[in-house]
């Protein structure tokens, strides 16, 4: 803004963040930058006469132009339409958000709305209110999730790999594309034979120009495809080469190839190409949807697409891509709800941006979940990609969501790697001229993305698909190369795919193939009214996304404590010498420790081993002229406790009481439980300077002297989020060996290593 | 529910692969159960027998139809009428729908000619009749490149 110095210094700091990089667009319909309800948008009307459309949402049919056209002559229920344009918005708003109105219902109303209606009742809807919309509508029952699998080097071994480890965590569909145009043939055997690995029925598809698509999928090596775009003016259609009917004719070519459908269209894909008319982004969407429909395709993706940073730009923008996919749901469409582009370089805008579509559940929830690193994308970075989906994962797991996904343990991903490594080896050497050593396997077994293989490069993937051309090789060529070779397992995958060619069924709405059993919206149909209906997740399902790697339990402590344990016990030894009684020296401190504390419990959350701990609280004692006495408290692990139970046995009245994981007090024999001298509640941050310099502080109170207090320097790290689980953990297993109403123990520490 | 018009029948023919498997022949006239990896590599089935069936398609537009799916059965139809022709026809046709490649209605409605008499696709036919009126009176034929 230019009213804006920037002399404060916080701007500095925001100016470091991420957000800084993120550009915000001033709203201005009259230039196309306006989420929905623009004032140059039409009013919602609908003339009919003698059962044809006469004028639409303000234009009369001699001004039509082809998409108002398309849509009067192929979108309408006509028996419908008066009532339904008739409805106020607000209650048709409303009836969206009603549990008790049927999906059924509110999509044949849908029907009979025009564009310019169906955006005036989506305008009603708060952001929450989309979402909960959402759920009720979207068709499938279950959700869904869809991959990018793609590298920089369109190298065949690595996207084998990657489609069988996008197979595991659980994607139902995955999209590739090429570097190199010509590489489209191993790019999509790549991705099938890799997905065949794992399991029967992921959807593959090789998104490229439409007659080299359809030529791929011909051979049997894809089965959808996305790349139908539409748009929502007549200019930008015409300038993304197409009308409403050479696409309508290509979608009913697809499926005479037995290829699964979908359009592609979203906000500012048509203030991207210079033809946005000054209407709002909604509007245009809702024509692009409607078009959709009366084109007869099964479904959509929608929801910003590449044009989402910009729809992101403006105010309500976020708003806008949800309400695309909302109005794709409520006209029967799949929707696979965009989150494919990345449109921000904010965390929190991603994370926050994924939320309404994870709790609503979408049939897809992202169109293209970058399921390889960023610089492996060629579709470019998508809203989530293999840097975060264990962030993605985190989400499901905490809010109880279906996002498709799951946790894969490591043995499994590397079994499931290999063998795709080694199929696809097998495959590409059988029907091509080329070989892959041990090492170039091994390269990328392991590897994160393309920067670590050493497997093909572009040359060599353009002499194999030269040769798959050639040789006019289909997917029955690929069956026969496993089978010869003892891929059994796979060979029947794949062929169990090419056969649910034969029938067709997936290309019903919302259909994706889990286990070689075909889901769609006609036999699994999202029937949500309420709490306990629609999609609820099985206990099994629950404990599948409650899994992450690193995840703790009581078990992993105790071992990892109780290997510190045995490792340290060369350091120190601890003996108890009997009841400990008051002390009458007035030097005296007394170091008050925890039940566990060296006896289950071996090292700070900081990751002070406790002989350290011990040993530098003694020295510190020691070095300002106190007389230290160790103590094992029995009947408590709370630290408040633990020290004032020290001091009131110290000759000096001062002591310090410390808990297994390392949190300390210094106290004070005349004060209250909770109002200490000194407390140190951050343990992860107190180094073994800072145990000694707690001991020489407690020494100098017992001294009668003033001493600074110690300081632990906090940066503002989120100690709670890093260490309360072990903390949590920790303290359990110190509760866990309380001895109420026994007395204290003198103990004797011996250290080893020449202390 | 008063407004659910998916009549209970949907349930015992989809999926058909599932459901009723024998409803659907291949190209080849084999059935569903002959598609096996052995009689792939015995070469009892090839290829062909893999690919989309008119008739299955057929099927889906009926099931599409019944569950309340007008437009998609409508497509379904059109893709059936459209199995049997070979790709480059059909690739020459969505060529000549493209803004600029007609020269006027009449290539268009040519090229409906060859889908309905060659082909018996009369549906598609209508689709691309349509699109020669409204091409005329929106000026598509104006050359691109």
């Amino acid at each position: 803004m230019a009213n804006s110095q920037n002399n404060w210094a916080r701007y500095d700091l925001w100016d470091e963040r991420h957000l800084s990089l993120d550009r915000f667009a001033v709203e201005d319909p009259e230039n196309g930058f306006c989420a929905s309800a623009s004032p140059y948008d039409p009013k919602p009307s609908l003339v009919i006469e003698h059962g044809r459309i006469v004028e639409m949402d303000g234009v009369p049919a001699s001004e039509f132009d082809m998409i108002d056209e398309f849509i009067a002559r192929h979108y309408f229920d006509l028996t419908i339409a008066d009532a339904a344009m008739a409805l106020e918005s607000r209650e048709f708003a409303h009836m969206l958000v009603d549990v008790d109105v049927p999906r059924e219902r509110l999509v044949r109303l849908s029907a009979g709305m025009t564009p310019a209606k169906l955006a005036e009742v989506l305008g009603h809807l708060s952001t929450l209110e989309l979402a909960f919309a959402n759920s009720k509508l979207r068709s499938r029952r279950q959700p869904s999730n869809q991959a990018h699998v793609t590298n920089a080097k369109d190298d065949p071994v690595q996207m084998a790999a990657d489609a069988a480890t996008a197979a595991l965590y659980g994607f139902d569909e995955i999209e590739t594309t090429v570097r190199v145009a010509s590489n489209g043939r191993t790019n999509a055997l790549a991705c099938a034979v890799g997905a065949a690995v794992v399991r029967d029925g992921v959807l593959i598809q090789c998104s490229l120009e439409e007659a080299e698509e359809l030529r791929i999928a011909l051979a049997g090596f894809t089965s959808y495809t996305e790349t139908l775009s539409v748009y929502g003016t007549e200019a930008s259609f015409i300038d993304g080469d197409d009308t409403p009917w050479s696409k309508a004719f290509l979608t009913a070519v697809y499926a005479a190839r037995g290829l699964k459908a979908r359009c592609t269209s979203g906000s500012s894909a048509e203030l991207l190409m210079g033809f946005h008319e000054g209407k709002s982004m909604l509007y245009l969407e809702a024509r692009c949807v409607c078009l959709q429909r009366a084109m007869g395709v099964q479904g959509t993706q929608n929801g910003g697409i590449d044009g989402a940073p910009l729809t992101s730009s403006v105010p309500r923008g976020g708003w806008e891509l949800l309400a695309e996919n909302v109005l794709a749901a409520l006209l029967d469409l799949e929707c696979a709800s965009g989150n494919d582009t990345r449109h921000s370089e904010s965390e929190i805008r991603v994370g926050a941006k994924i939320m309404p579509y994870l709790m609503s559940g979408t049939d897809f929830i992202c169109s293209g979940f970058g399921s390889i690193p960023k610089y492996d994308n060629s579709f470019n970075a998508s809203l989530f990609n293999a840097e975060e989906l264990e962030d993605f994962l985190a989400l499901q797991r905490e809010f109880q969501v279906e996002g498709g996904l799951q946790h894969v343990p490591e043995d499994q991903l590397l079994a499931a790697r290999a063998r795709a490594i080694e199929a696809i080896s097998v495959v590409l050497e059988t029907l091509t001229p080329s070989r892959l050593s041990e090492a170039q396997k091994k390269s990328v077994l392991y590897a994160h993305g393309s920067d670590e293989t050493a497997s093909f490069m572009p040359a060599e993937v353009a002499g194999m698909n030269a040769a798959l051309i050639e040789r006019n090789i289909t997917f029955v060529n690929v069956v026969q190369a496993l089978a010869a070779r003892g891929f059994t397992t796979e060979a029947t995958r794949l062929l169990s795919m090419a056969r649910q060619r034969v029938t067709g069924d997936y290309l019903q709405t919302a259909a994706i193939i889990r286990d070689g059993r075909v889901i769609s919206a006609v036999n699994d149909p999202n029937r949500y009214s309420g709490p306990g209906t629609g999609y609820v997740m099985t206990e099994e399902r629950r404990q599948a996304i409650s899994h992450m790697r690193r995840e703790v339990s009581k078990r992993d402590i105790l071992d990892g404590e109780g290997a510190t344990g045995q490792q340290d016990s060369r350091h120190w030894r601890i003996q108890s010498k009997g009841e400990a009684g008051p002390g009458d020296d007035p030097r005296e401190v007394v170091i008050g420790v925890s039940p566990g504390f060296g006896v289950r419990l071996h090292k700070t959350t900081g990751g002070v081993p406790l002989y350290k701990v011990l040993s530098a609280l003694l020295d510190g004692i020691r070095e300002r002229g106190g007389h230290p006495r160790v103590v094992r408290v029995r009947h408590t692990a709370d630290t408040s406790f633990l020290g004032l139970t020290a001091a009131r046995l110290a000759g000096s009245g001062v002591g310090i009481g410390i808990q297994g994981k390392g949190t300390t007090v210094i106290h004070r024999n005349d004060q209250v439980p909770h109002m200490n001298l000194e407390l140190f509640s951050q343990a992860p941050l107190i180094g073994e300077a800072d145990y000694r310099a707690i001991g020489g502080n407690a020494a100098r109170y017992a001294l009668g002297q003033s001493p600074t207090p110690v300081s632990i320097p906090y940066r503002g790290q989120a100690l709670s989020a890093r260490f309360h689980v072990q903390t949590a953990l920790l303290y359990a297993i110190e509760t866990s060996m309380i001895e109420p109403g026994q007395n204290p123990e003198v103990l004797e520490v011996e250290f080893y290593d020449g202390r | 529910m008063t407004d659910d018009k998916k009549p209970d029948n949907l349930d015992a023919i989809y999926p058909i692969g599932e459901k009723q498997p024998d409803r659907v022949r291949t190209r080849n006239g084999r059935l569903l159960q002959d598609l096996t990896l052995d009689n792939l590599l015995t070469g009892q089935v090839a290829a062909s027998d893999f690919r989309i069936t008119a008739g299955g398609l057929r099927l889906q537009a009926t099931i599409a139809e019944r569950a309340g799916r007008p437009n998609l059965a409508q497509n379904l139809r059109r893709g059936a009428e459209l199995v049997e022709i070979p790709d480059k026809v059909l690739l020459d046709v969505y060529e000549l729908l493209r803004p600029g490649r007609a020269q006027s209605a009449e290539d268009l409605r040519a090229a409906a000619h060859q889908l309905r008499d060659a082909y018996g696709a009369k549906e598609t036919a209508s689709l691309i009749e349509e699109a020669a009126l409204v091409y005329e009176r929106r000026g598509i034929f104006q050359r691109r490149f």
